[in-house]
């Protein structure tokens, strides 16, 4: 099926369909609305970051399908059918609604944040790193979360979050 | 224990490790950020940045911008509404003397990035949009931004700024010792432009409220000072004003003076009697202050055993041409080592056409420790001894920049404590001598000097008579962990669990405190927070002596213990009454206090205070390849008392990598034929990323500082400070080499 | 970011249609570079072709060799078990460039066609002939540390800033591609372009074709193989200088060997001669050193950028090095093996 929003400068808003945080949103969007600008501006979801908009920072960072991405270089009408996941549904994601993620416990209990700007993103990416199962080693995880700034210099103690939670999975 | 907080003597809560209080709203996704917040009618402004750095405007061209459905308005220098006329009007709180920038004021280009115009409007991609339609065009004149090439028009500041003390007169004759001593290191040292970068971009949301009231959300350090500039720019009551900023993504000193996105919303927002917000691009984060280009020259002359005879530290700074900004470089070394008898130090500023240079973590220190210390470093092997020991034979218990001694200077520990820690001793001298593998293995030290300030501060408390607390002020935490530790102060002042605590901060609706900044908010809000709840307790605790048969009657303040959530006589726990039950038979819902604290004069008139550090680093290095891998560090810091080990570690933890940056990483590249910093963003602006970080021991040495009634002296820029340096010398223990220009870089090592 | 149109087709030569409807279209997938110079105004397309929705998201052996479609993303391709086996000096290169997030979104395609990371290019406040042809050229002269040493021109001195680039290059790997003239194939070393005089053209893809796949030639290096990358920090950055390497050898004579350099030039840089000198002689060190002073006679560098001669050459004999002692760098442990 081609989908064709019309020529340029026709009043451009296409439907998509988006399950975030496991809901179901029929929404109307503009084709260079990013998921990010989505997210933050029309859907209150401010949870996810902006810190650069560029991909170089990771601040924006959700969960599109279970694999993590920068929501501020993805078009939204480019997910339409996409799951997509962000901080504020991480704990619900893993299945514990009420509750903390435990990424987010380990965060807060290994103080790996300060400002907390960088935080959702780390999150996220490091939920989608355990998932994608390809770092193991401290080194390992220092590596796959680079893409993942925080200016406050968290990263030793993110890195402590991230294996406490890998360990734990492990032990279970 | 010394200086606690509890009546009972013993802290429950200070000085133990505890999670932050808001790390469930920072790890949910709940903590709202200034550009974050929204209204019914919210209108969002895009920041049209200029091409050039010197010039004027001849055109400006909005016609297709304001063609663009959606757009509100266009805002340029042409257009704007009438602000205040004097520069008075617009220096906020921590202003450099100088004409501060106005936006939009007229068709002058001052620097690169300089905001031309606003587009306004109804969402943000609109905004985004009509504004790259915009066409400038410009008379252009030369920019003159290499601070080296203005030297010949280098002075001293004669407005001082608030606050920064200006070097001392020199005393001996620095240059006639230096000329014969027996050991002469006369060098440059530079350190590169450097960009705060926090990971919130400026961002201001004013909600118009409609009634001639505003409410500002601004990224800010303190929102006093934002209403503050607002009240002075626009002229409006402060009363008419309200700011805040609960959480603050990151500081590091480029949100301490309001920056000009707050300007422009609160102009549009008056213009256009609705709500506007505007947040700034991370490109426009290059378009305001950064660590300033300082070019120094340190001359150490001493005895053959390196006993210091001679020094000298001088410091030529790049400012804007419209405002005097200043920090403390020089001033650290006769501070450190000024036991010295021969010493001239000199700080001069030159103009350059960019915005003016600002505080940036441990400003002034980082910059002359940094050269200082490689100094120090030079002149142990230029004397064959141990970094340390020489370091101990120039060792100071007196500040000599103002004839007084330290109140508590525990820096000998920290040379002992980091030493071990690091395994010091199995260092063999020698350049080259180490190595694992391919590589190169280097540990260099360093120490690190930042001065223990407190400002003028006051905090309100109020308990409730469901026994609940509530206190704070207006100042930020910055990622500080000021939260958690003003509610374990709290908790602890009246005898209650940090559950019953609610701290609030970043709202000038609060009680007024400073902004967030040089270390001072533990000490100054902290202190404040304590005499708030010790007003309380008080208050109750007559409250509950004038119950009927109150087990406290004939008892005094002094002979009670405030603990778990009860008032008991000391010694005596079967002698109780609960606060809850004081206020109900006093027929109180809630007792409130105000109070405020500020610098000991007493104490300033007697002692100089300072907090103090020792690093070490350890490099690998491959030499062939010029890769340097920094693999360790122990940061040994005295810092009086130690609220809470987690966040102060972490505040350590953040000093140290931002150290590293700027030891290995940082440097914002100006292009001097355009006067335009150019590898503007976090792809080639390089801050240090995970795999760069590896082990990072913290050790807090005991100290009794008597300063201020909790012995706190602050620990947000000490971990900082001779960090780049620490790593500097390690990388000359690894290679010979020896880097007096910063960041030490690939070209470098292989140069 | 300007105003566009936006069109989804399901089939190749929808899409090829879609293209070419428009005169200023641009295909995007991953979008990771693409949305990024849409927001700097650099790419300002009247229309987008959203190409996601194509078959061309397999990897399938192709005359004995492996052709990856155009949209597997490079996170797939790096961890994929046929690319890690049989070739993983590709791997390797992926896995040292951007984040994990990138690599997520970035496709094979894109990767291809991505924009050099030029401070002037990004910044459409300064003139530059690659983003406005025939505004000049502000880097020479300016701040171009990170700038190309070979094959410039006197229009433009901008680096291709791709790692997979770099060792499909020396992969001696394929582009298939097709369009309204039909499918035809271009070897890598052809696919990118220097500046000349036509600095905006990166490649001599045409603007109405679109990458089908890349096309991994049958060939086993073992473990004869590196991706060495040198940077401003030890991830996250783009390269310096980086060298993909691969070599056969036979005892200690080594009987084939290609390298491809990163981050010095307008493509991913080999030198035949260079190469051909590595034929039949002693893998040892003073072999090496003799090929990489073949490479670096062309230098030419700029301002700012003369380091990069000297860490070419090193970068070249540690790499081949790497390559001919099967000890290929490792993208997580950062010494430099």
């Amino acid at each position: 099926m081609l989908i064709d929003s019309g020529s340029p400068g026709a009043p451009a808003a296409i439907g998509i369909s988006l399950t975030i945080n496991g809901e179901v949103r029929e929404l109307q969007v503009a084709p260079w609305t990013t998921l990010l600008d989505l997210l933050r501006e029309e859907l209150d979801l401010t949870g996810t970051k902006k810190g650069c908009d560029h991909g170089q920072c990771g601040a924006c960072t959700v969960l599109v399908n279970g694999t993590r991405i920068n929501s501020c270089l993805a078009l939204a009408v480019m997910k339409d059918g996409a799951e997509i996941v962000t901080v504020e549904g991480l704990a619900r994601h893993a299945g514990q609604d009420g509750a903390m993620h435990p990424l987010q416990a380990a965060f807060v209990e290994r103080d790996a944040f300060q400002c907390g700007y960088c935080t959702p993103g780390q999150l996220c990416s490091a939920a989608g790193m355990i998932s994608e199962g390809h770092a193991t080693s401290r080194e390992e995880i220092r590596e796959a979360m680079s893409g993942n700034i925080c200016r406050c210099g968290a990263y030793t103690n993110i890195v402590d979050a991230i294996e406490d939670v890998m360990h734990a999975g492990a032990a279970r | 224990m010394a200086n606690s907080i509890s009546s009972t003597g013993t802290d429950s809560f200070v000085g133990t490790a505890r999670s932050r209080v808001d790390g469930p709203a920072k790890v949910t996704g709940l903590a709202k950020y200034a550009g974050e917040f929204t209204a019914a009618d919210l209108a969002h402004g895009y920041v049209v940045s200029g091409g050039i750095a010197k010039g004027r405007i001849t055109a400006i061209d909005t016609a297709a911008a304001e063609a663009v459905p959606g757009v509100v308005k266009v805002f340029t220098h042409e257009n704007r509404p009438r602000t205040a006329w004097l520069d008075y009007n617009y220096q906020d709180a921590v202003a450099p003397p100088g004409s501060p920038f106005r936006a939009l004021y007229d068709d002058k280009i001052l620097y690169s990035g300089q905001p031309v115009a606003l587009v306004v409007a109804e969402d943000f991609d609109t905004a985004r949009y009509a504004a790259s339609l915009i066409k400038v065009a410009y008379e252009v004149e030369e920019p003159l931004t290499d601070v080296e090439r203005q030297r010949e028009f280098g002075y001293v500041p004669p407005m001082k700024r608030a606050g920064i003390k200006p070097p001392p007169e020199p005393w001996g004759d620095a240059e006639g010792a230096f000329a014969s001593a027996p050991v002469q290191l006369r060098n440059d040292y530079t350190l590169a432009v450097e960009h705060h970068n926090p990971m919130e971009p400026h961002a201001s949301t004013v909600v118009w409220e409609g009634d001639g009231r505003i409410t500002v959300y601004d990224k800010i350090q303190g929102v006093s000072n934002s209403q503050g500039y607002i009240a002075g720019v626009f002229g409006m009551d402060k009363d008419k004003v309200r700011v805040l900023n609960p959480y603050l993504g990151g500081g590091f000193g480029l949100g301490l003076r309001p920056q000009y996105q707050l300007f422009l919303a609160v102009m549009a927002a008056r213009e256009l009697e609705r709500s506007v917000r505007v947040v700034l691009t991370r490109d426009q984060m290059f378009t305001m202050s950064y660590r300033p280009d300082v070019r120094q020259t340190i001359s150490l002359g001493s005895d053959e055993e390196g006993k210091l005879l001679s020094l000298r530290h001088e410091a030529l700074s790049g400012t804007s041409r419209f405002e005097d900004y200043q920090e403390v470089v020089v001033n650290w070394s006769a501070i450190l080592y000024g036991g010295c008898e021969n010493v001239a130090l000199d700080y001069r500023l030159t103009q350059i056409d960019t915005f003016t240079p600002s505080d940036m973590r441990a400003p002034g220190a980082v910059t002359g420790v940094f050269a200082l210390e490689i100094a120090m470093d030079e002149l142990a092997y230029a004397t064959k001894q141990d970094p340390i020991a020489l370091r101990l034979k120039n060792y100071t218990d007196r500040d000599p920049t103002e004839g007084k001694p330290f109140g508590s200077k525990s820096l000998r520990a920290c040379y002992e404590q980091g030493a071990e820690l690091f395994g010091w001793s199995e260092r063999n001298p020698e350049p080259r001598s180490m190595r694992d593998g391919k590589e190169l293995v280097g540990w260099g030290m360093a120490t690190g000097v930042w001065e223990a300030l407190m400002q003028k501060s006051s905090a309100q408390a109020t308990l409730t008579a469901d026994g609940k607390l509530v206190v704070g002020n207006s100042t930020g935490d910055i990622g500080t962990g000021t939260y958690t530790i003003l509610t374990q102060i709290a908790a602890d002042a009246l005898g209650l669990p940090m559950e019953d605590v609610t701290t609030k901060l970043g709202d000038t609706d609060l009680a007024e405190a400073p902004v967030a900044g040089g270390s001072w908010t533990a000490a100054s809000s902290g202190t404040a927070v304590m005499k708030a709840c010790r007003k309380i307790a008080a208050d109750v605790f007559a409250m509950a002596r004038a119950m009927d048969d109150s087990p406290l009657a004939n008892v005094d303040l002094e002979r009670v213990v405030f603990t778990g959530g009860r008032i008991e006589v000391a010694g005596d726990p079967s002698r109780s009454v609960s606060l809850v039950e004081a206020m109900a038979a006093a027929g109180v819902d809630k007792v409130e206090a105000t109070e405020s604290a500020g610098p000991d004069a007493g104490h300033a008139k007697e002692f100089a205070s300072y907090t103090h550090s020792a690093i070490f680093a350890e490099v690998k290095i491959d030499e062939e390849l010029g890769q340097v891998r920094l693999t360790r560090i122990v940061s040994a810091i005295a810092a009086g008392k130690i609220i809470n080990p987690k966040t102060a570690r972490s505040q350590i933890l953040g000093g140290v990598v931002m150290g590293i940056g700027s030891a290995l990483e940082e440097e914002s590249m100006l292009d001097h034929a355009v006067g335009r910093f150019m590898n503007h963003n976090l792809g080639e602006y390089h801050v240090p990323v995970n795999a760069d970080i590896h082990d990072i021991d913290v050790i807090f040495v005991e100290e009794e500082d008597k300063a201020n009634p909790m012995g706190v002296k602050g620990l947000g820029e000490i971990g900082i400070v001779g960090t780049a340096a620490a790593i500097a010398n390690a990388v000359y223990h690894a290679t010979g080499k020896r880097i007096r220009d910063l960041p030490i870089t690939i070209d470098k090592i292989i140069g | 970011m300007n105003r566009f149109d936006y069109v989804r087709p399901t089939t190749v030569e929808e899409a090829v249609r879609a293209i070419g409807s428009a005169a200023n279209a641009r295909f995007i997938a991953g979008g990771t570079n693409l949305v990024d110079l849409m927001k700097y105004n650099v790419e300002r397309p009247e229309r987008l072709v959203d190409i996601t929705r194509l078959p061309l998201e397999a990897i399938e052996e192709r005359d004995g060799g492996l052709g990856i479609g155009a949209l597997v993303t490079n996170a797939t391709v790096a961890y994929d078990d046929r690319i890690k086996s049989r070739y993983p000096l590709l791997s390797s290169a992926i896995l040292a460039g951007a984040s994990g997030q990138l690599r997520n979104a970035a496709t094979t395609g894109g990767n291809l066609l991505q924009r050099t990371r030029c401070y002037y290019f990004y910044d459409d406040a300064m003139p530059c002939n690659k983003r406005d042809p025939g505004t000049g050229c502000q880097a020479i002269g300016g701040v171009n540390r990170i700038h190309a040493i070979f094959g410039t021109s006197d229009t433009c001195i901008a680096t291709h800033p791709s790692d997979m680039c770099v060792a499909l290059s020396a992969l001696n790997a394929t582009v298939r591609v097709t369009g309204p003239a039909g499918e035809r194939i271009i070897p890598l070393g052809e696919f990118h372009r220097l500046p000349g005089d036509e600095p905006q053209r990166d490649t001599t893809l045409a603007a109405d074709e679109i990458v089908l796949s890349v096309d991994l030639p049958d060939e086993d290096f073992g473990a004869h193989h590196t991706y060495l990358k040198l940077r401003d920090r030890l991830s996250y950055a783009f390269a310096l200088v980086s060298v993909a390497a691969v070599m056969k050898r036979d005892g200690d004579t080594i009987t084939e060997a290609r390298f491809a350099l990163g981050g010095v030039a307008h493509k991913p840089w080999r030198n035949a001669e260079a190469e051909s000198s590595l034929k039949g002689k002693p893998a040892t060190r003073e072999t090496f050193e003799a090929a990489a002073d073949i490479v670096i006679r062309q230098a030419q560098p700029q301002s700012e950028n003369g380091f990069k001669v000297e860490l070419a050459r090193r970068a070249i004999i540690r790499g081949l090095s790497q390559a001919a002692a099967g000890t290929p760098q490792s993208q997580s442990d950062k010494r430099i093996a």
